[in-house]
């Protein structure tokens, strides 16, 4: 018995550390082979994807890897003056090659979204190039410049330069209606074409109003949550629940029914006599319908986080402030009030990050003032198959988000949020 | 400036949450101007439902309450100027101390100077100097409950209710702030109504006890007569320990009964016993029944010691006597100690004054 204590104590120190750090780093592994699926899934799921939203928005090898000869000719080129014969041979060596490729025309197409006019550019130097009427032991840049006047242009050239880097932000200036200028330098676009900004301020705004609309509306019923008694309020609960219950497209469907010129809400209103069977107004497909319908499936999400802060809030902290004398508005402005502040901390930053990225409802009744951001995303992701440029977007509406949280954190501390 | 005895009037005051039960029964009661009044009771017998009535934070069903003279019932709390002190202190957790006291002043428009002096002197009451700049939330119990205590007062209020403020508090700091409560009370001459289940805090601190049971006040007394003279086998009950016998009145004159236990007789003092035949419940207090009685007394018996338990400054004996094993004594431990064993026999006695004949359990 003695001897093994004596054991015990001769593995003391050192080795006492040794072993307790051992079982430490099991416990350790233990703990991170727990987390180990979920972090894995988040890898594949977020990160990763952000990442290669990231490559893509910024990716602009396509014509860096077709034009080989091309840019490796240019870097001597002062790009002023019309390119040297080299130049010329290089690009005429990579075209031939993208010919026999069959992918000149997509490089036509590429060159013709940076400069006008490419298009039908390269597409007579191809039909030269069939016919081999470029005869490649003269100066190939004089016989370019016959088959096309453009040729002899300095801008196609420095169109050509501009594309040369791997990697560009010329979706992220489209993002913000702006664009490269032929000398290199950033531009506006013209004031009837700055599309994506009204688009921007408009979903700012929006997402503004709905959080707005939620707290004025999800504050009281908070209230009521928390200090009704528990047979009611569970009933209560329910009905702030039930919108969760119900799948999104049921919820904006029916608002699309009830909205509707021919809907509920107006056959009421001509009804009561509130406006006239031939005017009725349109509530759906502008922003009233966007504005309605996101407020009402954005509102459960500003009344739990009230209703959790508030449960905690002892109703005796009113009567005190009664108590001493304040009125029933002094008492709740100077004493509840504060005290919910990082419950509606919580709930607007939950619902403003979630209303500035939503799409299924401003699309199904936004109409065309009441679409969102998200909106010209998709549209970018199904319709032009523009992927780059809804990437940037997409980034650009995730960086927004994160410089939103930041000014949250510097005004009201992230530590004072509290959701439950 | 003479005291005036109705300061607080409770004028035969209902009050019904649901309709069906009244939760305070045709209760009157009048507080005197700067009196320490308890209102003592078991959970759910009425106090505090009295004290919110006062607070303004329930109304009356039927019947009024009077603050100096004026009706209250239709005036809203804020305006009744009464400090309260919560169970749970309702400290307001988003202020500092100094925010805290200077909140009923604030919200009174009193001048920055003022403030800063008012809230000085509550806190050096409390003997708190020095913590303004603290949150609630960084003292401790006993703190808080002092800080508390000093917001009700800041306002010089006429009136103080306190909840059973001390229901969160060990034992140790219970009673010193028993203390400290009775001795602000004493040196600023404010009316408190304070409200426990603690019959020992009530007893320590309160000129005047109102013990609640079943909506009604038993009894209102100061704290020696409740003890020494309990009205009702409740009271008596409640109050204190308590020897009971139940039995039946054979013989009854002026201050003197005989009561008819099952297989002995008893000597009494008729407290809410008239006549002859009724059933009646007998109380004696532990520590009036004495060991060896030398002097006669006129209760004289003999029990066998069952139990004998040490207390300190007492030995709690319990007897098997007169048919019940339930029966207690209290004996000091002084010098003198006798030798006592239990399945001994003892003597004992009590005299007749002491045991009270009350209304039957």
């Amino acid at each position: 018995m003695s001897s093994e204590t004596k054991q015990i104590l001769t593995t003391d120190g050192i080795p006492l550390e040794v072993s307790l750090k051992k079982a430490e780093k099991k416990n350790k592994i233990k703990a991170f082979l727990l987390v180990a699926p979920l972090l894995l899934f988040l890898v594949i799921t977020y990160v990763f994807p952000i990442g290669e939203m990231f490559s893509r928005s910024i990716d602009d090898k396509m014509i860096t890897n077709m034009l080989p000869k091309t840019f490796k000719e240019m870097e001597k080129w002062d790009g002023k003056e019309l390119p040297p014969e080299e130049v010329f041979a290089g690009f005429y060596y990579d075209y031939k090659a993208l010919v026999e490729k069959q992918e000149h025309g997509k490089l036509g197409q590429r060159l013709n979204k940076e400069k006008n006019g490419f298009n039908s550019t390269t597409k007579r130097l191809f039909r030269n190039i069939k016919r081999k009427k470029i005869d490649e032991s003269i100066s190939i840049k004089e016989q370019m410049v016959k088959v096309h006047p453009n040729w002899n242009k300095v801008e196609y050239w420095q169109a050509i330069k501009r594309t040369a880097p791997p990697y560009t932000l010329a979706k992220y200036l489209k993002g913000m209606d702006m664009y490269y200028a032929p000398d290199g330098s950033v531009a506006q676009v013209d004031e009837d074409r700055r599309i994506h900004r009204i688009l921007w301020l408009r979903t700012l705004e929006i997402a503004f109003f709905v959080t707005l609309f939620c707290f004025l509306m999800g504050y009281p019923i908070a209230h009521l949550l928390a200090t009704l008694p528990m047979k009611y309020s569970n009933l209560l609960m329910i009905c702030v629940l039930l919108p969760f219950w119900t799948s999104l497209l049921v919820r904006t469907a029916s608002w699309m029914i009830l909205l509707q010129q021919q809907g509920i809400v107006n056959d009421f209103f001509v009804m009561i006599g509130l406006v006239a069977d031939d005017s009725r107004p349109e509530m759906m497909y502008n922003k009233v319908g966007t504005y309605v319908a996101m407020t009402q499936i954005l509102l459960p999400f500003m009344v739990l986080p009230l209703y959790s802060v508030m449960k905690t809030i002892s109703p005796s902290l009113m009567r005190a402030g009664k108590s001493l004398g304040g009125t029933p508005f002094v008492a709740f402005w100077k004493v509840y009030f504060p005290l919910t502040i990082p419950g509606i901390g919580a709930g607007c930053l939950l619902v403003f990050i979630l209303a500035i990225g939503y799409y299924i409802t401003p699309a199904l009744v936004g109409g065309a003032s009441g679409t969102l951001i998200s909106n010209q995303i998709a549209f970018h992701m199904k319709q032009t198959l523009d992927w780059s440029f809804a990437s940037a977007m997409g980034l650009m509406l995730l960086s927004g988000v994160l410089v939103i949280y930041w000014i949250y954190n510097k005004l009201v501390g992230v530590d004072n949020i509290k959701l439950g | 400036m003479s005291k005036n005895p109705e300061f607080v009037k409770f004028d035969k005051v209902d009050k019904s949450y649901d309709g069906k039960v009244l939760v305070v029964k045709d209760l009157q009661l009048d507080i005197a101007e700067g009196e320490f009044i308890t209102m003592l009771g078991p959970s759910g017998s009425g106090k505090t439902t009295c004290l919110m009535m006062l607070a303004g934070f329930e109304t009356p069903t039927n019947g009024e309450i009077l603050l100096d003279g004026n009706i209250i019932s239709n005036i809203p709390p804020h305006k009744r100027g009464i400090g309260m002190v919560f169970q749970n202190y309702a400290l307001f957790p988003h202020m500092t101390v100094y925010e805290n006291l200077a909140f009923p002043l604030r919200v009174r428009k009193v001048e920055k100077d003022e403030i800063d002096k008012k809230v000085d002197k509550a806190l050096s009451m409390v003997s708190l100097n020095g913590f303004e700049s603290r949150m609630p939330a960084q003292l401790s119990g006993g703190q808080q409950q002092r800080v508390a205590v000093a917001r009700a007062l800041v306002f010089d209020p006429a009136v103080v209710l306190m909840d059973e403020p001390l229901g969160a508090l060990d034992k140790n700091l219970r009673e010193s702030m028993q203390y400290e409560i009775k001795h602000i009370h004493e040196s600023i001459g404010v009316t408190v109504v304070y409200v426990t289940h603690d019959q020992s805090e009530a007893l320590t601190m309160s000129n005047r006890i109102a013990v609640f049971n079943d909506g009604k006040v038993q009894q209102l007394s100061d704290p020696a007569e409740l003890y020494e003279k309990p009205v009702n086998s409740f009271v008596a009950e409640f109050i204190g320990e308590n020897n009971t016998f139940n039995g039946e009145v054979v013989d009854i004159d002026k201050d003197k009964c005989k009561v008819k236990l099952s297989n002995s007789e008893i000597l009494a003092n008729p407290i809410s016993v008239k006549s002859k035949g009724e059933k009646t419940t007998v109380s004696l207090r532990p520590e009036r029944a004495l060991i060896n009685p030398t002097d006669k007394m006129d209760n004289m018996f003999t029990g066998k010691i069952e139990e004998v338990i040490y207390h300190g400054d007492h030995t709690r004996v319990r007897l098997n006597l007169l048919g019940s094993s339930e029966f207690i004594l209290k004996v000091p431990n002084s010098t003198s100690n006798l030798e006592l064993k239990v399945s001994e026999d003892i003597n004992i006695g009590w005299n007749s004054a002491d045991a009270r004949a009350l209304d039957p359990k």
